[in-house]
């Protein structure tokens, strides 16, 4: 051995009385210099010469991993081929009959209302004048949308995810909740939003960019929308835990999507929700897309069943359906007023739009697929409904024409006039009670925006 | 009243006594009721505050973490246990996507009083995944705190402090301290959490670490002194915030500073305390800040730790190699 290392001049001190307590850290063994080189422990001479032979055998080994790589990259797409050609599509949405897809349903694509005997006493006190206000409320939160979708387009959002489909799942499960209650939204609950009383600017701000959520949500009992997909399925599950050890008989409501039912928090939610009997139902809008990928992506069976193998009720409603999604959601709601613990409802409806603003749909799906599902839509039925039954006139659709009108302007207008937040709004809400690096920061913040204002004072 | 005892028990009194004070304190964690948690940080406290409020969690740590974060929408105060540090992770997305944010989504409508309680750090022999500091993983990450004690008083009021915060506190614990014992005074009034403290005064370098390594840096000095030099050691307790005014008073008057960590070196927070005491002790330092910690390599197995982790040696040899500028 011709490498000598500095560390084998010297002495240890660890080896020193004083030192001893850490001694548990090092092995008395290798601290004196009379032993290195004779025991296995190495000396750092000996590491010197292992550390270049493993140089060696990592070089190696990097190139077998290579060639694994590539091997599995060219697997992969046979796998793919296979999947797609051996799942079958046991919920694909092209169908017509609520059995197909063992919906509930209390009115049909055409209007017609069909007898349930389970969940006809859930809408059995709805006046005519309860049936109009679901209707108004459709066609609304529908004009608040198409209204944001536009505004998009013109520069005024960065980004806007329609509902435009979905309103029945989420005006129905909407107006099923307490004011007592409490919701957890995705970030295209605006129809329960609506339901809840949060003003729609309000929804705004965060597809503006002015905030990232903005709204109190101890007002209304809403969360703030949640972007990270599943999250908020655990946020509910927890705050149904607290409604229950307070004793308060109010419930939990948690929207995710299809896509979410494959998120790890979403199982997790249910395990917990299950094993605690938490009051909260789970209220799943499968629209048959996550971005691009169809449910059989997500799923091998249908995703209400999946309740099942965690100890509670899942039920397929029909998603387009106002009237079901009332009653089936205000049946599991007091399920969980009454300590029944959860529910898993899954809607089972369509994304009529794109994901978002910002996705192409022509890239992944037919147009021929929203084309049949732009028969069932929601609120055409309930038109339908309320029409063969005498509960509208004439003046009711035009008074509503001119209240979409003028909510669609009022949008517009708010946004228009929506001022982008001071700058110093980056430090603010940082922390609750401070943090010195923040203070830090502002400060320096301030005095770099300030040296600006100095040289246009200067001028 | 003043008594001696091991961090772990001064932890344990301070969750007691959180419980007792406070009807909205909830523990919860995997083991933490019936066996008291794996290193027994939780003994008792289920038999005395019921399975309401100490409350055994299924196996899953995004679970634990995100209905926690539920509860503390609700108005609970939940502590949350992590068996240990390697086993954050699937609790990693709700910490750093949910809980440290929700309060600036809200604009300050929302806190989250939730501390996250890890036992971290190596030198017990244990395997693969129990023995990491993942310390600045969380402290990058704005709208957490993150702190780590010493020693048993600290681990006693910086536990009341954290649970009293309306911000969100990672809560590192030196597990391989756990049963070092110390005079813990229940009626002092503690200094402020996020302050670090001179744990031994000196003159000629400044040695700073946190959590378990403040004990290596105690034990560095007194073979040091034997040498005629005279260290100083800053104890940070806090590295987010962190206190680098304490830092900075220090480095004025030593010139010199080493930074001491398990953790990995590699942007590591001794990487940001060695810019952040360069930029403001420019004139006052006689030698580059040098720091020793971790390698960037995944955590070796038990019987290679030693190599891994600073100790005496790797210490003294940094402050030789600072106080030869």
């Amino acid at each position: 051995m011709t490498v000598e290392s500095t560390a084998a001049r010297k002495a240890r001190r660890s080896a020193g009385g004083k030192a001893g307590a850490t001694g548990t850290e090092r092995a008395g063994a290798d601290a004196a210099p009379a032993q290195e080189g004779s025991g296995t422990t190495g000396t750092a001479g000996t590491t010197r010469s292992k550390r270049a032979a493993s140089t060696g055998r990592t070089g190696k080994a990097t190139g077998t991993t290579g060639g694994t790589r590539a091997k599995q990259a060219a697997a992969k797409p046979r796998a793919t081929k296979k999947a797609a050609a051996t799942t079958a599509a046991p919920a694909a949405g092209t169908g017509t009959a609520a059995e197909e897809h063992q919906l509930v349903q209390l009115l049909t694509p055409e209007g017609k209302r069909v007898k349930n005997a389970e969940y006809d006493p859930y809408v059995a006190d709805l006046t005519p004048e309860d049936l109009r206000g679901l209707y108004r409320d459709m066609v609304l939160t529908r004009r608040f949308d198409a209204e944001a979708t536009s505004l998009q387009r013109q520069g005024e959002l960065g980004l806007w995810a329609s509902l435009l489909g979905q309103e029945a799942a989420q005006i129905g499960s909407g107006r099923a909740t307490r004011p007592d209650d409490y919701v957890f939204p995705t970030y295209r609950e605006h129809g329960v939003a609506w339901c809840r009383g949060v003003d729609p600017t309000n929804l705004l701000g965060m597809f503006r960019g002015v905030n990232n959520g903005g709204w109190d949500p101890n007002s209304n009992n809403f969360h703030l929308y949640t972007i990270v997909i599943g999250s908020q399925a655990l946020h509910a599950t927890g705050y149904a835990m607290g409604v229950a050890k307070d004793g308060a008989d109010a419930a939990v409501i948690a929207y995710f999507g299809d896509g979410a039912s494959s998120q790890g928090d979403v199982a997790e939610s249910f395990t917990f929700s299950a094993v605690y009997n938490a009051p909260v139902v789970f209220f799943c809008q499968n629209n048959q897309w996550a971005i691009s990928e169809p449910t059989e992506k997500q799923t091998r069976v249908p995703l209400y069943q999946r309740a099942q193998g965690y100890g509670f009720p899942g039920v397929r409603v029909d998603g387009n359906d106002v009237l079901a999604c009332l009653a089936v959601t205000k049946w599991a709601l007091e399920r969980a007023r009454r300590g029944e613990g959860p529910t898993l409802v899954e809607a089972f409806t369509y994304r009529m739009g794109a994901h978002t603003t910002s996705d192409d749909p022509s890239r992944y799906r037919h147009d021929d697929e929203r084309v049949a599902w732009e028969a069932k839509d929601p609120i055409a039925r309930l038109r339908a409904h309320l029409t063969a039954a005498n509960h509208t006139d004439e003046s009711f659709f035009a008074e509503l024409e001119a209240e979409s009108e003028a909510l669609g302007r009022r949008v517009r207008e708010a946004v228009r006039a929506m001022p982008d937040p001071d700058h110093f709004a980056i430090f603010e809400n940082a922390y609750a009670d401070g943090h010195a690096l923040v203070d830090e920061e502002r400060a320096q913040f301030a005095a770099y925006q300030a040296s600006f204002a100095d040289a246009e004072g200067g001028k | 009243m003043t008594e001696k005892m091991a961090i772990a028990k001064a932890i344990n009194e301070s969750l007691r006594q959180a419980l007792e004070a406070d009807p909205k304190v909830l523990v919860m964690g995997e083991d933490v009721g019936k066996l008291g948690g794996v290193f027994r940080v939780t003994d008792g406290l289920q038999k005395d505050f019921g399975e309401e409020r100490v409350i055994d969690t299924p196996l899953a740590e995004s679970g634990i973490v995100g209905t926690a974060i539920g509860l503390a929408l609700r108005g609970y105060r939940p502590v949350v246990e992590i068996q240990f540090d390697g086993f954050v992770f699937p609790a990693y997305d709700q910490i750093v996507t949910q809980l440290a944010k929700m309060y600036a989504r809200s604009l300050g409508k929302v806190k989250l009083p939730v501390v996250v309680r890890i036992p971290y750090g190596g030198g017990i022999g244990a395997v693969e995944h129990h023995s990491e500091s993942p310390e600045a993983l969380f402290a990058h990450v704005a709208g957490l705190k993150v702190v780590s004690p010493s020693n048993a008083s600290d681990a006693y009021w910086m536990m009341q402090q954290a649970i009293q915060s309306d911000d969100p506190v990672i809560f590192f614990e030196p597990k391989r301290r756990y049963w070092d014992r110390g005079e813990v005074n229940t009626e002092a009034i503690p200094g402020p959490l996020h302050r670090a403290a001179v744990a031994r005064e000196g003159t000629d370098l400044t040695l700073v670490a946190y959590g378990p390594m403040v004990k290596l840096c105690l034990e560095v000095a007194d073979a040091a002194a034997e040498e005629g030099r005279s260290l100083e050691v800053v104890d940070l307790r806090s590295i987010s915030p962190l206190d680098f005014d304490s830092v900075q008073a220090s480095v004025e008057k030593t010139r010199h500073l080493v930074v001491v960590h398990e953790a990995p070196v590699f942007l590591g927070s001794g990487a940001e305390i060695a810019a952040r005491i360069t930029e403001r002790c420019f004139y006052h330092l006689e030698a580059p800040v040098l720091r020793v910690g971790g390698y960037h390599a995944p955590y070796p197995p038990a019987r290679l730790e030693e190599s891994y982790l600073p100790d005496l040696d790797r210490v003294l040899d940094a402050v030789d190699r600072s106080l030869a500028y």
